[in-house]
């Protein structure tokens, strides 16, 4: 932690300083552990899950940050805590200039216009007792703004930009289907206009033809509304799609960042490519072609991470150094400034890593 | 084959009326009343305890009519030259008398507008303060949950006859304070039912939303959570009234709750201990009453479990004799072509 510090908050805080208009979520080093209680009458805490163990990025504004990683790595958690359903451990996080950490329900208000989410399951995220008007009005409702005839012609309007029926308003969730029901979330988080939507794995539960259509209605309102994502997602090639950046997280922890193009085109991380690699290619002769990094043994448990850098015991190019000293994030191997990697090691250009991890993962 | 020509007809009339339905979505409600209007228990229950509240609501019309008012004893015509209450349908009284010569008939009405009143302002009473209680232990948890969970789990260990008596006697018998009473004791029972059901709920991904949108506590408990607890919550409360019913005529009975010259079925059933070896209708008539009053409760409360759940439509679905019939000529018909020909009715 002590040695990843320094590096971490200097090229980030004079990103910050020389983009200042332009950023709009500034993620400082932060930090969520949950503590895990053992049994008996008086529970006592017995360890921590280190969700998110220092993590830094910046969101500018109109633009959209992609988020990857395995589950389990602390994606869903960093997106809670941002938008502050979560209480922070440590760290900062900045909107628009001002700081949100841990603000109390009322001071955190204003800021709920302008930080709205879309989740992962468009059947858990919509409550199956309630007509899809009142769902879609509900932030009109909680934030007191039109009512009766002039609250129902928004919500109207909503359902037609997102590409639904405005005539079945008086429906219930079960009766859409699934991609349909991603575009009622979508149009409560439209609602009040927000500057920032994030978007916790919106596609992953829709199919593939409903994935793009989903896709191509937030790049749409994007543009309309120059609204700003924070993306997650599984999919690499989801991600690659609608990124401006991309963020890679490990076990609660970043391991590389920056430009899509610079990410996608030289992953420096191992973790990285290997993680491209997996990823299924539409063109059969480049599905052909590519060496498959397969990694063995499972994520380890947040609760006890490895030592040094957290990858190190399935990564291909482990060294004695890696289970010793954490790597901090920092351009490599002549990156641009913004390309960002945490590996002793990282992957030359055209480098081929070898075939899965020749440690025993634990 | 006749299965699938029902099977169509139908299918053509559903979408015919289709455009007419394409704009409403049918409630939760309305799917759970038209299951229940199949249910024939259910509807004759709903049928039996109108009745029941029309009388309690219109004994004073009925004593009217009959000329006998409630608490008037007729020594002469109403009781045998031995003293004792007459049979029922001699001189005038539909049920017979009672011990001092009132009509019977009158009383047990009369009867039914406390069992009844009892019945519903208890539940009601519970069913607001249960929920209440069970959703904030529920939602909040922490110190608030352990401090009333406990509460509720003290309020259910309590011997409730013993205490009931108890407080009765300290508070002097009233309408008011058996209703106080009894409410104090159903409530528990709910409130246990829908702090779990709120643990459960508030997990869902749809509270987060709720939350993430900005929404206080006290509206996601009462706009999110209720709605998905109306279900099981109305059929407990249903349920609560015959307990409440029943707790309301132990009371009478055992000289603690509504007081003569007042009737309540548990009093009137106190009185006739002395006489019923000789007078029959005494004890049977207003059990009677108590009896098909609790029944009718409970069986609607059943019926409307039934009719909440989904999975029972194809229980109704396929009840009835046509029904039967469809089934039995499908059965028939699959015989024939092989078992491979799938049958609608049945699918599940």
């Amino acid at each position: 932690m002590s040695d990843i510090m320094p590096s971490d908050t200097a090229p980030i805080g004079s990103l910050e300083r020389s983009l200042q208009d332009d950023v709009l979520v500034q993620v400082d080093n932060l930090v969520k552990h949950f503590p895990v209680r053992g049994g008996g009458l008086i529970s006592r805490t017995i360890g921590q899950v280190q969700a998110v163990d220092g993590v830094s990025l910046t969101l500018k504004r109109g633009q959209t940050m992609g988020l990857v990683g395995e589950t389990g790595c602390g994606k869903s958690t960093l997106a809670r805590c941002i938008a502050g359903l979560i209480p922070v451990t440590s760290g900062k996080v900045a909107f628009d200039g001002q700081d949100i950490t841990n603000l109390s329900r009322r001071a955190m208000q204003p800021f709920r216009r302008e930080i709205q989410m879309i989740f992962q399951d468009p059947y858990g995220s919509l409550n199956p007792r309630r007509r899809v008007g009142s769902i879609i009005g509900d932030p009109f409702a909680i934030h007191n703004i039109h009512d009766g005839q002039k609250r129902k012609s928004a919500v109207q309007d909503l359902m037609e930009r997102v590409g639904l029926n405005p005539e079945h308003f008086n429906r219930f969730p079960a009766e859409f289907s699934g991609g349909q029901r991603q575009r009622i979330g979508v149009a409560r988080a439209l609602a009040l206009r927000p500057k920032l939507i994030i978007c916790d794995e919106p596609v992953s539960a829709l199919d593939v033809s409903i994935q793009a259509q989903v896709l191509n209605l937030l790049a749409d309102l994007q543009d309309d509304f120059g609204l700003a994502y924070l993306f997650i997602a599984h999919d690499l090639e989801v991600v690659r799609h609608v990124s401006h950046d991309v963020t890679v997280m490990y076990l609660g922890r970043v391991a590389e960042q920056g430009p899509r193009a610079t990410v996608y085109d030289s992953a420096r991380h191992p973790y990285t490519a290997a993680l491209l690699s997996a990823a299924p290619a539409a063109d059969p002769e480049a599905a052909e072609a590519r060496q498959r990094i397969i990694l063995t043994g499972d994520v380890p448990s947040p609760i006890n991470p490895p030592s040094g850098c957290r990858f190190h015991p399935r990564c291909p190019k482990a060294q004695e150094l890696c289970g010793r000293d954490e790597p901090a994030l920092e351009t490599r191997l002549g990156d641009p400034a913004s390309h960002l990697t945490a590996c002793h090691f990282p992957v030359q250009d055209g480098e081929i890593l070898a075939r899965g991890s020749r440690r025993d993962p634990r | 084959m006749t299965v699938n020509v029902t099977e169509l007809q139908f299918q053509a009339q559903a979408a015919e009326s289709a455009p007419a339905l394409a704009i409403e979505g049918r409630s939760q409600w309305q799917l759970t009343w038209r299951r229940l209007r199949h249910d024939k228990m259910a509807v004759a229950s709903i049928v039996v305890i109108l009745l029941m509240a029309l009388l309690a609501i219109f004994s004073p019309v009925v004593a009217a009519l009959l000329h006998h008012p409630v608490d008037v004893a007729y020594p002469t015509s109403g009781l045998s030259a031995a003293g004792l209450p007459v049979s029922p349908s001699t001189h005038g009284f539909p049920l017979g008398t009672d011990n001092i010569g009132r009509d019977l008939l009158i009383r047990i009405l009369y009867g039914a507008r406390v069992s009844l009143f009892v019945g519903i302002s208890t539940t009601v009473i519970a069913t607001v303060a249960g929920v209440t209680i069970g959703l904030v232990a529920g939602y909040f948890g922490g110190w608030i949950d352990t401090l009333l969970a406990r509460f509720i789990d003290g309020v259910l260990a309590f011997p409730v006859i013993v205490l009931a008596i108890a407080l009765a006697a300290r508070f002097g018998p009233s309408l008011l304070g058996i209703i106080a009473i009894i409410a104090f004791f159903s409530w528990a029972a709910i409130s246990r039912i829908v702090r779990g059901q709120t643990l459960s709920l508030k997990e869902k991904e749809y509270i987060e939303a709720a939350r993430s949108l900005g929404a206080g506590p006290w509206r996601i408990m009462f706009l999110d959570i209720l709605p998905n607890l109306l279900g099981p919550v109305l059929v407990l409360s249903t349920l609560a009234i015959p307990g409440a019913i029943v707790f309301e005529a132990t009371l009478s009975y055992l000289g603690v709750g509504i007081q003569e010259p007042n009737p309540s079925w548990g009093n009137i059933l106190s009185e006739a201990q002395s006489t019923y070896q000789v007078a029959w209708w005494y004890v049977v008539f207003p059990a009677l009453a108590l009896l098909i009053t609790t029944l009718a409760f409970n069986l609607l409360g059943d019926g409307i479990r039934d009719a909440m759940d989904p999975r029972t439509e194809r229980i109704f679905a396929a009840g009835g004799k046509a029904a039967k019939k469809r089934r039995r000529a499908a059965a028939a018909a699959a015989a024939k072509p092989g078992p491979a020909t799938p049958s609608a009715t049945e699918g599940n």
